[in-house]
């Protein structure tokens, strides 16, 4: 018998105490990931019947305007993004969920800032997301993308600032509402024109220009493109080819760099979060 | 505490008697001792601590201590609906208070304001000396809290969920695991610590919260309607834990619950019906306010029996629960002669002494199973008039 232990008294709240709030969010979040095994696999199924049934059926259209290279290489970076896009948006739904099951009010009950649940909620959907990317980036190999140490720790940075951001949005999506359905059919009505407008499926040069200024407003386009330019530097193409496969963004004229991406993303990600946490901490 | 016997007047009474307030009259042989409405109105505004007279406690726990939770005026409004219609009460250090009444009466709703969850639209409350809406951290640090649904993550094992919980609430990590050991002990699940609890029964999972909800020593514990949709075993299962705890560590339960006799295990309620607190005393104190026994009768004509009763005895009865229901002083003595003078056959018949279904009908004029079938109450109230 531990019997001596009968008054526990919580220190008052401190960084220290949020921190392991945080990370007891991000953990549970990864538990929840692992003990799902149907959902892992549905989330990895669709991009691989993109790469090599689409990618396969496509590329034997497409092969002669586009010499030396396999369309699924250039598919490949399109399907990480959508791997991690929807991978993040189900741990985002998870909220949702926590809201329906009760789990939510647990954390909210917690002596612990709103902030540290929501901050823990979208590490947990971007190292989830990550872990899902990695399953992908092992099939590397398989479309002609080599697997140099480089090359997979930017691809794996990328996917985290990604997953991270496209938590975020989903986590500010889910804040209010009650039910999956809802939320569902909301991400599918959002993240659908998104992930088309990114150039995750179709290059992006040449495109009518209304479409062009579609895929420039859009955000996912800036997580998507860093991904692909990793890539590409990666391979040996033909500097036509690269140009209509790999075309990057253009502000009126002037090529974005993708540190400049990446800083888009990132600061879009930190105004979701801020916004996130400030739906959390408004009570009923 | 302090026992009365059946009949006699409440000392609380007699006291408002004494002060030339009359709050009730004699009836039908001396012993029956009848509220007036207006006597009603004396009692339940007299036996809110609120309202500030100590005396009429009947075991005052005292002593200046700081109250551990403390309403005034509350109140919850949604849209038109009025949840909670500014209610007041004081809950003491280490007692077991509970809040009685029929589903959707505004219990889960204080409970969530007391807990910060939900904002008031009005009034102030404190919980453990901490304003629920000014220093809702303070609070929560202080509170445990059981859902009325199950809060726990099914895909863990027992000790996981415990584990998170005292990771979420800052428990001091040297402690965290003893402490984990010590309440799954309390509540039997400490042999069941690495089963995943989606295996588990519902009442394990109750057990499991509370366990948790204790996890982090709060000072007032918070349980929703611990026992519903428990099979009675359980139930008094779980009540076996609850008395455990209070023996054990210094804590104030607040509860709420819409079974009568779990309200007996409480020393003190509160009786709460459409948003507002009708009553607030000890279950032995509110018995012995209502004084009497209460009869209820089989008929073949229950609404001819209802006549009968009012012109042969001058007794208002009415139908509950499906029998004729009627409050009489000494039920015994007034069987035999319910039978020689009422001249309808009755079917049967049985006499209780003042339960806290009678407390609730008589301070609301409904019993809790009618408050809450609504429809069926119209439909028996029909019946009766006829």
């Amino acid at each position: 018998m531990a019997a001596d232990v009968a008054n526990v008294r919580i220190p008052a709240r401190g960084t220290g105490h949020d921190l392991r709030a945080i990370k007891v969010v991000l953990h549970r979040e990864m538990l929840r990931f692992l003990s799902d095994r149907t959902r892992m696999l549905s989330m990895l199924i669709q991009p691989v019947l993109w790469l090599f049934v689409m990618g396969t059926g496509l590329g034997t259209l497409v092969s002669g305007s586009i010499p030396g290279v396999d369309f699924r290489t250039f598919m490949y970076p399109g399907m990480i993004s959508m791997t991690v896009i929807m991978t993040a948006m189900f741990s985002a739904g998870s909220i949702v969920w926590d809201r329906e099951f009760g789990f939510l009010r647990e954390m909210l009950v917690a002596p612990v800032s709103r902030g540290a649940i929501v901050v823990g909620k979208c590490l947990g959907g971007a190292v989830v997301a990550c872990g899902q990317g990695l399953i992908i980036l092992a099939m590397a190999g398989l479309v002609g993308v080599p697997y140099s140490p480089g090359l997979m720790l930017t691809l794996l940075g990328e996917m985290f600032l990604a997953a991270f951001t496209i938590t975020a949005f989903g986590v500010t999506l889910a804040a209010r509402m009650r039910n999956m359905q809802t939320f569902f059919g909301l991400m599918q009505m959002a993240i659908m024109p998104m992930m088309f407008l990114s150039g995750a499926m179709f290059p992006l040069a040449n495109l009518p220009s209304w479409l062009h200024v579609l895929t420039t407003v859009n955000p996912l386009t800036y997580a998507v493109d860093p991904m692909r330019q990793a890539v590409f530097a990666h391979l040996d193409i033909p500097p036509q080819v690269n140009a209509v496969l790999n075309p990057g963004v253009e502000w009126f004229g002037w090529q974005v760099p993708v540190g400049v991406e990446l800083g888009l993303v990132a600061l879009v990600g930190a105004a979701l979060l801020g916004i996130a946490v400030a739906q959390f901490k408004r009570a009923d | 505490m302090r026992d009365f016997a059946p009949g006699s007047v409440h000392p609380a009474l007699q006291r408002l008697e004494d002060e030339g307030l009359p709050v009730g009259e004699e009836r039908g042989g001396g012993r029956a001792y009848r509220l007036t409405e207006r006597g009603r109105a004396h009692l339940s505004e007299r036996a809110q601590p609120c309202s500030g007279d100590p005396q009429i406690h009947l075991h005052d726990s005292g002593g200046g201590r700081m109250s551990a939770v403390t309403v005034k005026g509350l109140k919850k409004t949604y849209g038109k609906v009025e949840a909670v219609k500014g209610v007041d009460f004081e809950v003491r250090p280490g007692e077991v208070f509970g809040f009685l009444g029929p589903n959707g009466a505004g219990k889960t709703t204080t409970i969530s304001m007391l807990c910060t969850l939900v904002n008031p639209t009005g009034g102030s409350a404190s919980v453990a000396g901490h304003d629920v809406v000014r220093e809702r951290d303070e609070v929560r640090r202080n509170i445990g809290l059981v859902f009325q649904d199950p809060t726990l993550d099914g895909y863990l094992t027992a000790e996981q969920n415990l584990r998170f919980h005292a990771e979420l609430y800052g428990v001091p990590k040297q402690l965290v695991a003893d402490r984990i050991r010590q309440v799954m002990e309390m509540v039997a699940l400490w042999d069941r610590k690495d089963a995943k609890v989606m295996t588990f029964s519902g009442g394990m999972k109750r057990r499991l919260e509370i366990a948790r909800g204790l996890l982090h020593s709060p000072r007032v514990l918070f349980l929703d309607e611990p026992t519903v949709g428990l099979d009675p075993q359980t139930r008094s299962a779980i009540w076996g834990y609850i008395n455990k705890l209070r023996h054990k560590e210094d804590i104030t339960i607040f509860m709420t619950t819409h079974y009568m006799d779990e309200a007996e295990y409480c020393d003190r309620i509160a009786i709460i019906d459409h948003g507002e607190i009708v009553v607030i005393d000890s279950p032995e104190a509110l018995k012995a306010s209502v004084g009497k026994d209460r009869v209820q009768i089989h008929t073949g004509d229950d609404a001819l029996a209802i006549v009968a009763l009012r012109d042969r005895f001058g007794i208002e009865a009415a139908v509950h629960e499906g029998a004729v229901t009627f409050a009489v002083a000494s039920g015994e003595e007034f069987v035999p002669r319910l039978f020689a003078e009422l001249g309808l056959s009755i079917k049967s018949v049985s006499v209780s002494r003042p339960s806290l279904d009678d407390v609730f009908m008589s301070y609301t004029g409904s019993t809790i199973r009618d408050a809450e079938s609504g429809s069926g109450n119209e439909w028996m109230k029909a019946m009766a008039r006829r």
